[in-house]
């Protein structure tokens, strides 16, 4: 059902835990869905330095997370507004079609993130 | 790498005693049993035979009760629908529960566009049938309640007894599913007072594509299928004899081992169940501590997903099931988790291990010694997680 690539990610998935000093935290999705993730970012020089995750949810869930941190990682946060839900799919050789919008929440959460570091930073200056 | 098969409620191996019993009607036995010649004399033994072992297992007073179809989906069709077609201008009222076999629930809402008034009844959280609502439900315009011997999800057994005394009350019939039953349970139509039962021949180790419905002699119940009269005229089309002489076997062979296969797997599920709960925290049972199918251990887990479990399970060798959304064509939990009462979180962290003739002792001493790590990591992974349950992950 799953790629090479899903299974991968979902065996030995990367950046897993927690930032307790996070610049940025995104939390989409909810339990009673069967997904929910969060990310946390540490940002310097509007750059992604540091990316973890937390997820609650199937296999597709866990690797797209696993996926969009290598994929953010060290990424301006420009270009990594701009990655979508697809870009991770695609990195991951497919996701069967029943997942693309239940588990693929991984870019959502990227940008709520990148979006709380944001309003952060408006906060600190005002 | 060794492979346990832990997922019988979806699938059973056919056993090879009736794969033997089979192979005769394939290539030597193959007359139409409706024709003349020896070939088909020979052909029709095999039905009656067949016809005999089954209605044997069930405790039918005669084998002429026992009516052969493609499997439990259709005896299940027919047994409302043909029932209905009889009973229509005697009532317009069916009674089932919120937990049976997507082939019951979706006739069911079919026979609510037909005109048809249809109950639900509500169960308890160990899933047994609330016997108090059927009373309330039950009127003289009641021709037909459908109620499952046993649940294949949550192992649960229905009071079948209690609940055809209340049916027969009126002057209503019974029908029960016993899909998830058969292969688990004595059977015995006539002691349980039941008017239809679906008898599944998968569900006790026989092929696929073949059950039977049980008629009690005097239930009025119209043909689903029309076509050159087999089964005296109740369900046409060329006997699939091979499946046929199967199933029979498979009934045979299920009433003389059926105890004790049964004693090893309660022995087994108890051991499964126990050890479990006790070895992870926050582990529960879905379904009946005690009046519950031999084979079947359904646990749920909180804070993590069903489908990440089986996959973890996959990698090791273990092939299970889930009532998790992911893993089925909807997404919404399975009607039977939530008919107990689980939220949705708590369906989604169900795990179904249903056991068989093939598993030992051992098969489940290695399948717990894998979940206490499985859950571990997955927990370690969830933002779900209280801080106190949080591990490092590997």
């Amino acid at each position: 059902m799953y790629t090479e690539k899903v299974m991968d990610h979902f065996r030995n998935p990367r950046n897993v835990g927690e930032i307790p000093d996070a610049d940025g935290v995104g939390t989409v999705g909810n339990p009673v869905c069967g997904d929910m993730m969060t990310i946390f970012i540490k940002v310097k020089e509007n750059r992604i330095v540091d990316i973890k995750f937390k997820t609650f949810g199937c296999g597709a869930a866990v690797a797209t997370s696993s996926m969009i941190t290598e994929l953010a990682k060290e990424k301006p946060l420009d270009e990594a507004m701009k990655i979508t839900r697809n870009d991770v799919a695609d990195s991951l050789g497919g996701l069967p079609p029943i997942k693309m919008h239940c588990s693929n929440l991984a870019a959502d959460a990227l940008h709520e993130a990148i979006k709380d570091f944001e309003k952060k930073m408006r906060g600190n200056k005002k | 790498m060794k492979k346990i098969y832990m997922d019988h409620t979806a699938g059973m191996p056919v056993d090879s005693r009736v794969i033997d019993a089979m192979k005769p009607y394939f290539n030597t036995t193959y007359g139409n049993p409706s024709s003349l010649h020896s070939f088909a004399q020979e052909a029709r033994k095999g039905l009656d035979n067949a016809r005999e072992k089954i209605a044997e297992l069930i405790g039918a007073e005669k084998r002429e009760e026992i009516f052969f179809t493609s499997g439990a989906t259709e005896s299940n069709n027919w047994a409302i629908r043909g029932l209905a077609a009889r009973a229509k201008d005697k009532g317009k009222h069916i009674i089932t529960t919120s937990i049976e076999h997507m082939s019951v629930i979706n006739v069911c809402k079919h026979m609510i566009k037909k005109g048809f008034k249809v109950s639900f009844l509500p169960v308890d959280k160990y899933g047994v049938v609330d016997l108090e609502a059927l009373k309330q439900e039950l009127t003289n315009d009641t021709i037909l309640v459908s109620i499952m011997y046993a649940n294949g999800e949550i192992g649960t057994i229905e009071p079948i007894k209690e609940i055809s005394e209340i049916v027969h009350t009126r002057n209503a019939c019974l029908h029960v599913d016993a899909t998830a039953a058969i292969g688990m349970v004595k059977l015995d139509v006539q002691k349980k007072g039941i008017d239809l039962l679906t008898v599944s021949s998968n569900d006790m180790y026989g092929p696929k594509g073949i059950g039977a419905l049980y008629i009690k002699k005097g239930t009025p119940l119209e043909p689903l299928i029309f076509g050159g009269g087999q089964e005296r005229g109740f369900r046409s089309g060329t006997e699939n004899l091979p499946g046929i002489a199967g199933m029979g076997k498979a009934a045979e062979l299920m009433k003389n081992e059926l105890e004790e296969e049964k004693n090893k797997l309660i022995r087994l599920r108890d051991k499964f169940i126990k050890v479990l709960l006790e070895t992870i925290p926050y582990s529960f049972l879905n379904g009946h501590p005690s009046k519950r199918l031999p084979n079947n251990v359904a646990v749920r887990f909180s804070f993590i997903e069903g489908e990440s479990m089986l996959l973890n399970l996959e990698m090791a060798g273990v092939s299970a099931s889930s009532g998790s959304a992911c893993t089925a064509k909807t997404l919404e939990p399975s009607h039977v988790l939530r008919a107990i009462g689980l939220k949705h979180e708590e369906a989604h962290g169900s795990l179904l291990f249903t056991l068989g003739k093939q598993n030992s002792e051992n098969d489940v001493d290695y399948v717990l010694g894998l979940m206490p790590d499985i859950v571990k990591r997955l927990r370690a992974m969830s933002p779900l997680t209280p801080k106190e349950l949080k591990g490092s992950v590997h």
